[in-house]
């Protein structure tokens, strides 16, 4: 089992460890729900050290890497970011990842803990001679700082730096340390993403909840995203379905020219989608959705399960999703999540569960 | 960590109050600490018969959904309907109004299974 560099600092703060895709991570510090509405109504802190971080640079790196990813990296100014995909050749997904441009010909690339190895095998097997590709996720620990009052930690912290707007990165160096922040998260709550040398990132992690935010745990970070229909690889996306399925489609470019899995996903296009990842949410109270659970039309036979689910701490509803076929998946269709043999009734309702204000 | 020296206790960290032949039965306090935030709670069906360490109930947290079993053969006689409205009441009063099922034993006897207080707290370490 794996540790990230903060691990020991999770104990001290009360964190329940637990395995998460080979990591030993913090599930929860005090509780979910307290942790889950600091991060909605105050600023939180995240550790995702176990994240991956690549650096791909070299003549036409950027050329180069539009002809894997599946969004347009054409469209990246310096110090943007982009969400993007990396597919199989089925047009599936191996990994959904955030991409940042340093420079013209200079890509930081963060991807998931749990695809590290897969990711870096399979950009690498693609990798033109002339360009360099370095896996450096050992080297780094990372944080999330999110909530509306993470700006105020920003300016406490790093008063000389100017905090990034949305979907920008800064780079800067301090006391011989290169940081970077990127204005990115996972919580639907402005904030941003702090990487440091590994080293330091239990200092840094340490300063910032002493600035005020509140330690949170993996199960506040999966309710968070969940309420605004942020998907989890492994659970939400996977190798068989595709990011047009999954109504992630604005994220793939399928008018840039080719990339690995293009040809797939304009053939889906046009033969109809099959399925499609939906929300669902309960009409009343009921006991707590959760992946794999199945999920039935109303009064009727099972027709899929659960990609994901919880119970929102916001909403205090039952919330979803799942991929069904696209004759039921139409807003207002009525169905049955079944727990234990109990049905609780739900329906499919619109992306996000959960808006701002 | 509150332990009451008038209840028993299983290893599966529920407590047992017995009145007349009638045991009431819910879980610890360390056991609603671990547990935190408890959003559900399923609770048994009036009536069923069930023996000793069978799983009658369901407690849910955010995380994760966790059996809890009978430490007692016999028959349910009541569920605690309180807690569908608040089944928070489980982790601020674990011992009282977070009480989850009655059941009406078959074998008194098997209240020697249990421990007691004391017992327990050493078992909490």
């Amino acid at each position: 089992m794996k540790e990230t560099p903060i691990a020991a600092l999770h104990e001290e703060l009360g964190g329940k460890m637990v395995p998460f895709a080979g990591w030993r991570m913090p599930v929860q510090y005090s509780s979910i729900i307290n942790e889950h509405t600091a991060v909605r109504e105050r600023v939180g802190i995240f550790d995702i050290s176990h994240m991956g971080q690549f650096f791909l640079s070299g003549p036409g790196a950027a050329k180069w890497l539009n002809t894997v990813l599946a969004n347009d990296v054409n469209k990246l100014g310096l110090g943007d970011a982009q969400y993007t995909f990396l597919l199989n050749p089925s047009g599936g997904v191996i990994d959904d990842l955030i991409i940042y441009r340093q420079g013209e010909d200079e890509i930081f690339l963060v991807v998931n803990a749990s695809m590290i190895d897969e990711d870096f095998a399979a950009l690498s097997a693609l990798l033109p001679a002339e360009l360099t590709l370095t896996n450096e996720s050992a080297d780094w620990a990372g944080m999330a700082i999110q909530g509306p009052e993470s700006t105020a930690i920003h300016e406490k912290l790093f008063p000389q730096v100017e905090l990034p707007t949305r979907n920008r990165i800064v780079i800067w160096e301090q006391d011989g340390e290169k940081l970077i922040i990127c204005r990115t998260g996972y919580t639907g709550e402005d904030g941003y993403e702090f990487f440091c040398p590994a080293g330091s990132g239990s200092k840094w992690f340490k300063a910032i909840v002493d600035a005020g935010a509140e330690p949170c745990g993996l199960g506040a970070r999966d309710s968070l995203r969940l309420e605004v229909c942020y998907p989890l690889n492994g659970s939400d996306l996977a190798a068989d379905k595709t990011p047009l399925q999954a109504g992630l489609g604005f994220f793939c470019a399928l008018d840039k020219g080719d990339f690995v899995g293009r040809d797939a996903l304009v053939a889906q296009k046009e033969n109809g989608l099959g399925e499609r990842l939906v929300a669902i949410q309960y009409t009343g109270r009921g006991a707590p959705p959760r992946a794999h659970y199945p999920v039935c039309l109303a009064g009727g036979e099972p027709i899929s399960e659960l990609s994901s689910g919880v119970l929102s701490p916001s909403l205090k509803i039952g919330i979803g999703m799942a991929y069904l076929p696209v004759e039921h998946a139409k807003i207002g269709t009525q169905l049955e999540i079944d727990v234990r043999g109990r049905r609780f009734p739900a329906e499919v309702v619109k992306k996000p569960f959960y808006k701002k204000g | 960590m509150n332990v009451p020296e008038n209840l028993k206790y299983s290893n599966d960290h529920e407590w047992v109050l017995v009145e007349g032949d009638v045991a009431t039965v819910g879980i610890t306090d360390h056991a609603q600490e671990e547990l935190t935030d408890v959003v559900y709670v399923e609770l048994p069906e009036i009536g069923r018969e069930c023996d000793a360490a069978d799983p009658v109930a369901v407690v849910e947290s955010v995380k994760a959904a966790s059996d809890i079993y009978t430490p007692l053969a016999g028959e349910i006689v009541e569920g605690n309907e309180a807690l569908e409205a608040d089944p928070a009441l489980v982790n601020t009063d674990p011992y009282g109004q977070g009480w989850i099922f009655k059941i009406k034993m078959k074998d008194p006897s098997q209240l020697e299974d249990l421990m007691d207080a004391q017992a327990y707290s050493g078992l909490l370490g």
